[in-house]
C-alpha cells in the first residue's frame, strides 16, 4: 500500500481504530461466525448486540487472541493484524473484561493486579497506581481489601481497573450489567462517558435495550452468526432493535390447532422465591406458572436470567419448606426430591448434556440407570434392599431408546461422552419420554444440536404434548420457542411473565420483555 | 520440542487396565537405579527383596498375614475414594478398631464363651467405624476438608492407644512393659493351617473383597457411589444424596480398618502395643490406587505391597539396608501409579516448538 493512498484517505474520512472483515469461525459444523464484519472508531461505544448463540462471545474472543479466526481479517489503525494470544491483544491495545471474572477471593486487590501486570512492577506502587486510577474513573477502591471480601460490583471494579492499567485503547465489556445492581450499573456508565472523553473506545455486549439506547454510538446486530443489521440505537426504537435481535421469519409450526384450554392443570408453581446461591446465581422473584395437560408452555429469555434455578426448582434439585409452592398432579412437591417428583410423573432433561443429564464416563445403559433408578425400580431394580440392577432389563430398554430416537452410535453401548451432542441429547430425550411422563420439562432442548436431531427432538416433545401430557420448554431460541409453543412466558431477571397464547405474541414483544422492558 | 498431553474423546479401556501394570515397571527400573546408586548388585538387590520372600512356606505365611489388614482396608478405601470422599486416616480408624475390638478381652478377660471373638470383631468395627465418622460429620456440617482431619486423628488415635496401653490397660503380670495381657484362646483368631501363622483374618479379608465387588458392579448403592465420585451434580440429577453418600463410606472404610485391626490385634500380636500398625492405613492408599479401586485389584496390590514389606525385612538380613527401602519403594510405587493414570485420560504429544513472532 502507498503511503499517499492512506493519507488521501485519512483526509476525506479516518481510518476506525478497528476493523473487522468479513471473519469466520467453525466450531466442527457449526459456524459461529459467518463473514462478520464491522467498524469502531476512536471514542465510539459500539454495542454488539444479539440473543445468546448469535456469536458475540466468539466474535471478541477473536478480537482478545484467545481463539483465533478461521478466515477473515482484523485491522487495526490500518494495518492487518494477527492476535495470536491475549497478553498479545493487551499490547495491541485491547482490554477486555470478562463477564465471569477471573480473580483469586484469597489475595488482596493489589496482589491480583500485579498477577497480570508481570514482573517489572513493584507491587506497592500497583497499589498506588490503582487508588489512582480508580479515584479519577469514579471507582473507588481500597488496593489492600481482600477480594472474597468484595461484592459482585466492586470485583468488576477491580477487573475494569486492571484493565485500565495496561492504557488500552479498545476495551470490550462483556455483559457488565449482568451482575450489577442499578445503582451499580449507573455508575459503570459514567465510567465509561469518561473513557470516551479521553478518546477510547469501547465495544460493549448487551442484550439489553435500554442500556444499548442510553449509551452506545453504533450497533452491530449479529444473529445466527452473521451480521443481520448496523444503526445507530439513538434513532431505534426498542422494538425495531428487538426485531432485529430475534429475527422476524416465523419457523415452521407443526403442531395441530389443539389449544391451551385443552387439560386439568397438572404442574402449578405458586409464588416461589428462592434466594440467590451464589454471587452469579439469580434469584428467583415471586414465580407463579400453571401448565395444562396437552400444551407446551415456552419459556423465552436471555441465559442467566434465571433459568437454570427455575429448572432445579421444578426438578427438585433445589427443593424449600414451601410444599405447595409446586404441585405435580394435583399434589404438593415443593419439599419432595427429583426421585419423588419422578415417581409423581415428572421427567426432566437439564440443560448441560454431560456432567448433568448424564455421567461422562459411563455407558448409556448406566445413564438410563441414573435417571429412572426411582421411577421404574420394578423393572430395573431386584433382590429389594440389596438393589441388584437388572442387566438385561436395562440393556433391553437401552436398546429399545436408541431405536426409536434413532441414536448414532458405535458400538453396543458405549460411554455417554462418546457420542455427539445431538446423538447424546436424543438419547437423553428418549430416556425420559420412553417413560410416558405426565410432565416434562426441558432446559435447551436443541442446544448445540445439529438441525436433523433439533427437529426430531422437537417433534417429540409435540408429540408427547398430543397424547396428554404437560411440557415446559426453557429455551434461549426464540424460533424454538414460537415452533413448538402453546403459550410463552419470559425469564427476566428473576421473573416469569404471564403466559401468552403463542398466537397472540408477538416476536417484538418478546423481545422487549428479554430485554427487561415490560409492555414497552 | 515440547510435550503436550492432549485430552482423548473417551477413556482409555487399554491404558486403564495397563497403567498398573506401566507403574509397576516404572518402579522396577527405579529400584534398578537406587540399588545401583548405593553400590549393589541390582539383580541380586531385586532378587532378594521381590523374589526371595516367596521361595518358603514360613514367608508366605507372613505375606498372607501382612496382606489381610492391607487388604481389607484397601477394599474401604477403595469404596470411599470412587465417591470422590478422601479418608487418610485409615491408619487411626485401624487403631480405634483395635482398642474397641479389645475392650472385651482387656476388661473381661474371664469371658471365653464362642459369641466372644465375633463380638470382638463387631466392636472393633463400631470402633473403627465410629472414629470415621468424624471427618465425615466435620465435612457434612462445616465443609471441613476430609484430607486434613482424618489424617490428624490419626495421631490423636496413636497417642490415645499409648496412653492406655501405658495406662490403665497395661498387664497387671507384665513386669512394667507397656503392653495390655495376651488374649487367651476364644480371643484370639485361629491358625488356618498347621503349616504356620496364617489366621482367619485372611478369609475375612477375602468375603469382604466378593461382597465388596458384588456391591460395587451389580447393585445400586455401588452405582450411587460411581455417579457422586464422578459426577456429582450428575449425582444430585439423579436423586442421590452426596452427604449421605459421605458418611455412608466413610462408615464402610472405617469399620474396615477397624476389622484390620482387631484382625491384627487378635490374629498377629495376640495383645495391645504402643505400635500396633506398621503403617498399614496409610500403605492400603497405595493399594487402593493400585487395585484401580476395584475390590478384586486390591487384593492383588494387597498381596503385592505386603510383598514389598517382607522385602524390606529380608533386604535389612541379606543385604544389611535399611528396612526403610521398603517405604521407598512404596513412596515410588504410589507416584507412578497416579501418574500412569493421566494416560487414561490423556496422550502424551510431542510437537515442534513453534517461534513466537
Amino acid at each position: 500500500m502507498k503511503p499517499a493512498s492512506i493519507l488521501t484517505m485519512n483526509n476525506s474520512k479516518p481510518i476506525p481504530m478497528l476493523e473487522v472483515q468479513a471473519i469466520t469461525k467453525k466450531f466442527g459444523e457449526l459456524v459461529a461466525n459467518d463473514s462478520v464484519s464491522l467498524k469502531v472508531s476512536k471514542g465510539e461505544i459500539h454495542a454488539l448486540l444479539g440473543e445468546n448463540g448469535a456469536g458475540k462471545s466468539t466474535l471478541v474472543k477473536m478480537l482478545y487472541g484467545s481463539l483465533q479466526p478461521d478466515g477473515g481479517k482484523i485491522i487495526w489503525h490500518g494495518n492487518a493484524v494477527e492476535i495470536k494470544s491475549p497478553s498479545q491483544a493487551r499490547s495491541t491495545g485491547i482490554g477486555m473484561v470478562f463477564q465471569h471474572f477471573s480473580l483469586f477471593d484469597s489475595l488482596s486487590v493489589a496482589e491480583n493486579i500485579a498477577l497480570s501486570l508481570g514482573k517489572e512492577n513493584d507491587i506497592r506502587d500497583i497499589g498506588e497506581k490503582a487508588r489512582q486510577v480508580s479515584e479519577d474513573y469514579g471507582l473507588p477502591l481500597q488496593p489492600d481489601t481482600i477480594i472474597g471480601d468484595m461484592s459482585v460490583g466492586e470485583r468488576q471494579r477491580v477487573e475494569i481497573v486492571r484493565c485500565l492499567l495496561q492504557n488500552p485503547e479498545l476495551i470490550i465489556l462483556d455483559e457488565p450489567t449482568s451482575v450489577l445492581t442499578p445503582q451499580e450499573a449507573d455508575n459503570l456508565f459514567e465510567t465509561l462517558e469518561r473513557l470516551r472523553a479521553e478518546g477510547r473506545s469501547i465495544l460493549y455486549i448487551s442484550h439489553r435495550l435500554d442500556e444499548v439506547q442510553k449509551m452506545c454510538d453504533h450497533a452491530t446486530i449479529l444473529r445466527h452468526g452473521k451480521v443481520v443489521g448496523e444503526c445507530t440505537p439513538a434513532d431505534e426504537t426498542a422494538s425495531s432493535l428487538a426485531n432485529l435481535m430475534v429475527g422476524e421469519d416465523v419457523g415452521d409450526v407443526t403442531r395441530s390447532a389443539k389449544g391451551a384450554d385443552a387439560g386439568e392443570v397438572v404442574l402449578e408453581l405458586n409464588n416461589v422465591s428462592q434466594p440467590a446461591a451464589t454471587p452469579f446465581a439469580m434469584e428467583l422473584k415471586g414465580i407463579n406458572l400453571k401448565v395444562r395437560a396437552g400444551e407446551v408452555v415456552g419459556v423465552a429469555g436471555v441465559a442467566g436470567n434465571g433459568q437454570s434455578e427455575f429448572f432445579d426448582v421444578l426438578s427438585g434439585e433445589t427443593t424449600s419448606d414451601n410444599n405447595s409452592g409446586v404441585r405435580f398432579n394435583g399434589k404438593d412437591c415443593g419439599s419432595l426430591g427429583i426421585t419423588g417428583r419422578r415417581i409423581l410423573g415428572g421427567a426432566f432433561v437439564a440443560e448441560e448434556r454431560l456432567g448433568h443429564s448424564a455421567v461422562p464416563d459411563l455407558s448409556l445403559s448406566e445413564n438410563l440407570v441414573l435417571a429412572r433408578h426411582g421411577s421404574d425400580a420394578d423393572k430395573f431394580i431386584s433382590m429389594g434392599a440389596v438393589g441388584v440392577i437388572n442387566n438385561k432389563a436395562v440393556k433391553s430398554t437401552t436398546k429399545r431408546i436408541c431405536e426409536e430416537m434413532d441414536v448414532r452410535k458405535s458400538g453396543e453401548d458405549p460411554d455417554a461422552s462418546a457420542l455427539s451432542g445431538g446423538n447424546l441429547q436424543k438419547f437423553i430425550m428418549g430416556r425420559e419420554l420412553d417413560r410416558d411422563p405426565s410432565i416434562l420439562i426441558v432446559n435447551q432442548p436443541t442446544w448445540g444440536v445439529d438441525a436433523g436431531a433439533a427437529q426430531k427432538i422437537r417433534q417429540a416433545v409435540i408429540d408427547l404434548t398430543r397424547s396428554g401430557s404437560a411440557v415446559v420448554v426453557i429455551s434461549q431460541d426464540l424460533d424454538e420457542i414460537m415452533e413448538i409453543s402453546d403459550r410463552i412466558a419470559v425469564m427476566s431477571d428473576g421473573n416469569l411473565s404471564e403466559p401468552e397464547n403463542a398466537d397472540a405474541i408477538t416476536r417484538e414483544e418478546i423481545g422487549l420483555k428479554m430485554g427487561g422492558l415490560h409492555d414497552g | 520440542m515440547r510435550i503436550e498431553l492432549e485430552r482423548r474423546a473417551a477413556h482409555s479401556i487399554f491404558f486403564s487396565a495397563l497403567s498398573p501394570f506401566i507403574a509397576l515397571g516404572l518402579t522396577l527400573v527405579a529400584g534398578i537405579i537406587l540399588f545401583t546408586a548405593m553400590g549393589l548388585n541390582p539383580a541380586t538387590a531385586l532378587y532378594s527383596f521381590f523374589i526371595e520372600p516367596l521361595t518358603e512356606v514360613w514367608s508366605l505365611h507372613e505375606l498372607v498375614i501382612k496382606a489381610t489388614p492391607l487388604v481389607l482396608i484397601g477394599v474401604g478405601l477403595s469404596i470411599c475414594f470412587s465417591s470422590g470422599n478422601w479418608n487418610i486416616g485409615a491408619e487411626g480408624q485401624l487403631v480405634m478398631g483395635a482398642v474397641a475390638g479389645s475392650i472385651m478381652p482387656i476388661i473381661f478377660p474371664q469371658q471365653s464363651g464362642l459369641w466372644v471373638l465375633p463380638m470382638m470383631l463387631i466392636m472393633a468395627m463400631a470402633g473403627g467405624a465410629g472414629w470415621a465418622a468424624i471427618p465425615a460429620y466435620l465435612k457434612n456440617r462445616f465443609g471441613a476438608n476430609e484430607i486434613l482431619t482424618s489424617l490428624m486423628l490419626v495421631y490423636v488415635a496413636q497417642l490415645f492407644l499409648d496412653w492406655l496401653v501405658r495406662g490403665h490397660w497395661r498387664n497387671p503380670e507384665g513386669y512394667n512393659f507397656p503392653e495390655s495381657r495376651s488374649f487367651t484362646d476364644g480371643q484370639v483368631l485361629p491358625e488356618m493351617l498347621s503349616s504356620g501363622p496364617a489366621h482367619y483374618g485372611a478369609v475375612l479379608a477375602l468375603i469382604t473383597v466378593i461382597v465388596a465387588w458384588f456391591m460395587m458392579a451389580k447393585t445400586i448403592k455401588g452405582f450411587q457411589v460411581k455417579v457422586i465420585g464422578q459426577a456429582p451434580r450428575a449425582g444430585r440429577f439423579a436423586g442421590f444424596s452426596a452427604k449421605k453418600m459421605t458418611l455412608a463410606v466413610f462408615l464402610i472404610s472405617g469399620a474396615l480398618a477397624g476389622l484390620a485391626g482387631i484382625s491384627e490385634v487378635s490374629g498377629a500380636i495376640q495383645q495391645l502395643r504402643p505400635v500396633i500398625s506398621p503403617g498399614y492405613g496409610f500403605t492400603a492408599i497405595i493399594v487402593a490406587f493400585l487395585g484401580r479401586l476395584n475390590p478384586m485389584g486390591v487384593l492383588a496390590a494387597g498381596l503385592i505391597l505386603a510383598l514389598s514389606y517382607l522385602g524390606g525385612e529380608a533386604a535389612q538380613i541379606s543385604l544389611g539396608i535399611s528396612d526403610k527401602v521398603g517405604r521407598v519403594f512404596q513412596g515410588v510405587l504410589l507416584f507412578f501409579v497416579l501418574a500412569s493414570d493421566t494416560l487414561i485420560h490423556y496422550r502424551i504429544k510431542f510437537t515442534r516448538l513453534t517461534k513466537h513472532a
